[in-house]
């Protein structure tokens, strides 16, 4: 996926002045209601099980592939799984991943370009073309061929979805590295001695927290999106486990024979979560008066 | 002078990107479980066949000498052979990327279409409902994977309103393809949804940006009417930037083509790359992508000169 719809735009008032990011963020109606739908979604998936307990482990074929009705809200798949519950079962699988897997290449992503930025010179330009290389393998491309290699389980999963998608904010970090590294209290650490590690790690990534906080935000929509491109390209969570994704791509037949209760809730899941994550993010970057990514 | 140094230093960068790629897709190559010759005679296969395999492959050898010789048979245009499909991989490539071109053209050029207008409009009625409704539809296109978006399509266009095949046009060569331009809808459709999503945007700000400098003003002040200026000044200098970004958008389409082709059985290098996936055709599999890489290495490094070209005002590359 790629750096995508952010893009910057002029403040709306002349200048923000010292109102707070909080109360900044606060007043964005988009980036609120984002937030709402990811802490409804989390309160469904993870709470919901709570109220409505399904069996998603058994199939049961006296209930197989019926329509909404009173008893199965969102009614069944093939093999008799209660479709809500599915929901919110796959849902666990989606929304963990997605952001264990965003916030893992966000930290790859923050020390790459953090390194790259504060080193300079030829190190710079080899880490760099190194992730000029990355972007330019799409990685839809790479996790088909790593589904050809091997079958990971959600672990694994996580780990690959990090590797191929780190890339996006190595490039932010770096630019925001440049600007920190020649500030007054960066030459004055160094000048008593401070080590290159400490002024990284006390003075850099703490001032760039607001630039890794916005990037994370993007990078968990991306993540989650791809984690529903994962078992569609064969390399989703095995069975009896599901996610999202794994349910639309289950479903895909059987949208064609009209049973479209197996795809539309996941569906609409997967793009309502991406787009309240993305809305998090641009409300956080007016917010922290960011220049746009990528 | 300073325009000579500056192509030198990109196209240097671009080739330090392209040998980076072909390091990782050797390794890529080298992570096999068992090796390529696993891949290659299968799981029955004896440890002296494998033997065997390895030593007329050149498997054997310290891995900078077989990077070395990869290299070499790369510069002559030799991505090896297919294991299933008995037939080179460079051959195979040459029959299917055309087809694939079209499809990415295609969609690129139907989604710049809808994206520049529609962000211009919004940058004109910006915060007005018109904006709010394109942005919200731009977050949800942006948002919706290109499976599910193809499947809707295909269940709107072709169950409920019988316009269009559910099938991409079939065919060996380009004009077969062609020559079914019906059938080529619905697939460009799926492959342009998002890039109206991120174009749209890029459109938009880079509309606002220009709508805000002092030469809009100066031509308001000269009373050139609103048309006019958008017209005339606005829409060319807000053009250079987002088409600029297209070129750092082909590994998006490449990877939207995958998805297209296969949802659609469109006979082109995605639907060869996916099928080479569910048989293990890891020399397919990684001439493909080298390929589209390189393809997009080329793309970003023609993006930036013509930027560097066209607008003067960009001085520093960015990096």
């Amino acid at each position: 996926m790629s750096a995508a719809l952010r893009t910057t735009t002029p403040p709306t008032e002349a200048v923000a002045g010292h109102r707070l990011p909080l109360r900044r963020f606060a007043r964005n109606r988009l980036a609120v209601a984002g937030l709402a739908v990811v802490v409804l979604f989390l309160l469904f998936c993870f709470v919901g099980p709570l109220l409505h307990s399904t069996d998603q482990t058994h199939t049961d074929l006296t209930q197989v592939n019926l329509a909404p009705n009173g008893s199965h809200w969102l009614g069944t798949d093939a093999v008799g799984h209660d479709e809500l519950g599915r929901l919110m079962y796959g849902g666990k699988v989606s929304l963990l991943v997605g952001l264990a897997a965003g916030i893992l290449a966000t930290v790859i992503g923050t020390l790459w370009g953090a390194i790259a930025g504060y080193a300079g010179g030829w190190i710079d330009a080899v880490m760099m073309r190194v992730v000029d290389a990355g972007i330019a393998i799409p990685a839809l491309f790479i996790l088909l061929v790593v589904s050809a290699i091997t079958t990971p389980d959600t672990l694994g999963l996580i780990v690959i979805l990090g590797l191929v998608s780190w890339l996006v904010p190595s490039r932010l970090i770096r630019a925001e590295t440049l600007t920190l590294k020649n500030r007054d209290y960066v030459l004055t650490l160094r000048a008593i001695g401070g080590t290159h590690g400490r002024a990284i790690a006390r003075h850099i990534l703490p001032n760039s927290v607001s630039t890794i906080v916005v990037a994370a935000t993007f990078q968990v929509a991306d993540a989650i999106l791809l984690v529903a491109y994962v078992s569609y390209l064969g390399l989703g969570v095995q069975p009896p486990s599901t996610d999202w994704g794994g349910m639309l791509s289950a479903g895909l037949t059987a949208a064609y024979s009209g049973r479209w209760w197996l795809i539309v809730p996941p569906g609409l899941a997967i793009i309502l979560v991406v787009c309240a994550f993305n809305a998090i993010g641009d409300g956080l970057r007016d917010a922290f008066d960011i220049k746009g990514r990528g | 002078m300073d325009t000579f140094l500056y192509l030198t230093r990109r196209i240097l960068q671009a080739l330090a990107v392209i040998l980076i790629v072909t390091v990782v897709v050797f390794c890529l190559l080298h992570a096999l479980p068992g090796g390529p010759a696993r891949g290659i005679l299968g799981p029955q296969a004896t440890a002296e066949q494998i033997a065997a395999f390895n030593h007329e492959q050149r498997l054997d050898q310290a891995l900078p000498v077989q990077y070395v010789h990869y290299l070499g048979t790369l510069l002559h245009g030799d991505l090896g052979t297919s294991y299933t499909l008995n037939e080179s991989v460079s051959t195979l490539i040459e029959q299917r990327l055309p087809k694939t071109l079209v499809l990415t053209v295609l969609s690129a050029f139907v989604g710049l279409l809808l994206a520049i207008p529609l962000g211009m409009w919004q940058a004109v009625r910006r915060n007005k409902p018109a904006d709010y409704v394109i942005t919200t539809l731009g977050f949800v296109a942006y948002a919706t994977p290109v499976y599910f978006l193809g499947l809707i399509l295909v269940l709107v266009f072709t169950q409920l309103l019988p316009w269009f095949p559910s099938q991409a046009p079939q065919g060996e060569t380009l004009g077969q393809v062609l020559s079914q331009p019906n059938a080529l809808v619905l697939p460009v459709v799926a492959g342009a949804a998002s890039m109206v999503a991120v174009f749209s945007r890029y459109m938009r700000a880079a509309t606002l940006e220009n709508l805000s400098e002092d030469y809009v003003r100066t031509a308001r002040a000269g009373g050139s009417r609103q048309g006019a200026i958008l017209r005339r000044h606005v829409f060319r200098n807000s053009l250079t930037p987002v088409v600029a970004m297209l070129g750092y958008y082909v590994p998006v389409l490449f990877g939207g083509a995958l998805v297209v082709e296969q949802l659609f059985n469109y006979p082109g290098m995605g639907l060869l790359f996916w099928s080479a996936a569910q048989s293990s055709d890891y020399p397919v599999l990684l001439g493909c992508v080298l390929v589209i890489s390189v393809a997009t290495v080329v793309g970003t490094l023609l993006a930036d000169i013509a930027q560097r070209l066209v607008d003067p005002r960009v001085k520093a590359g960015r990096a």
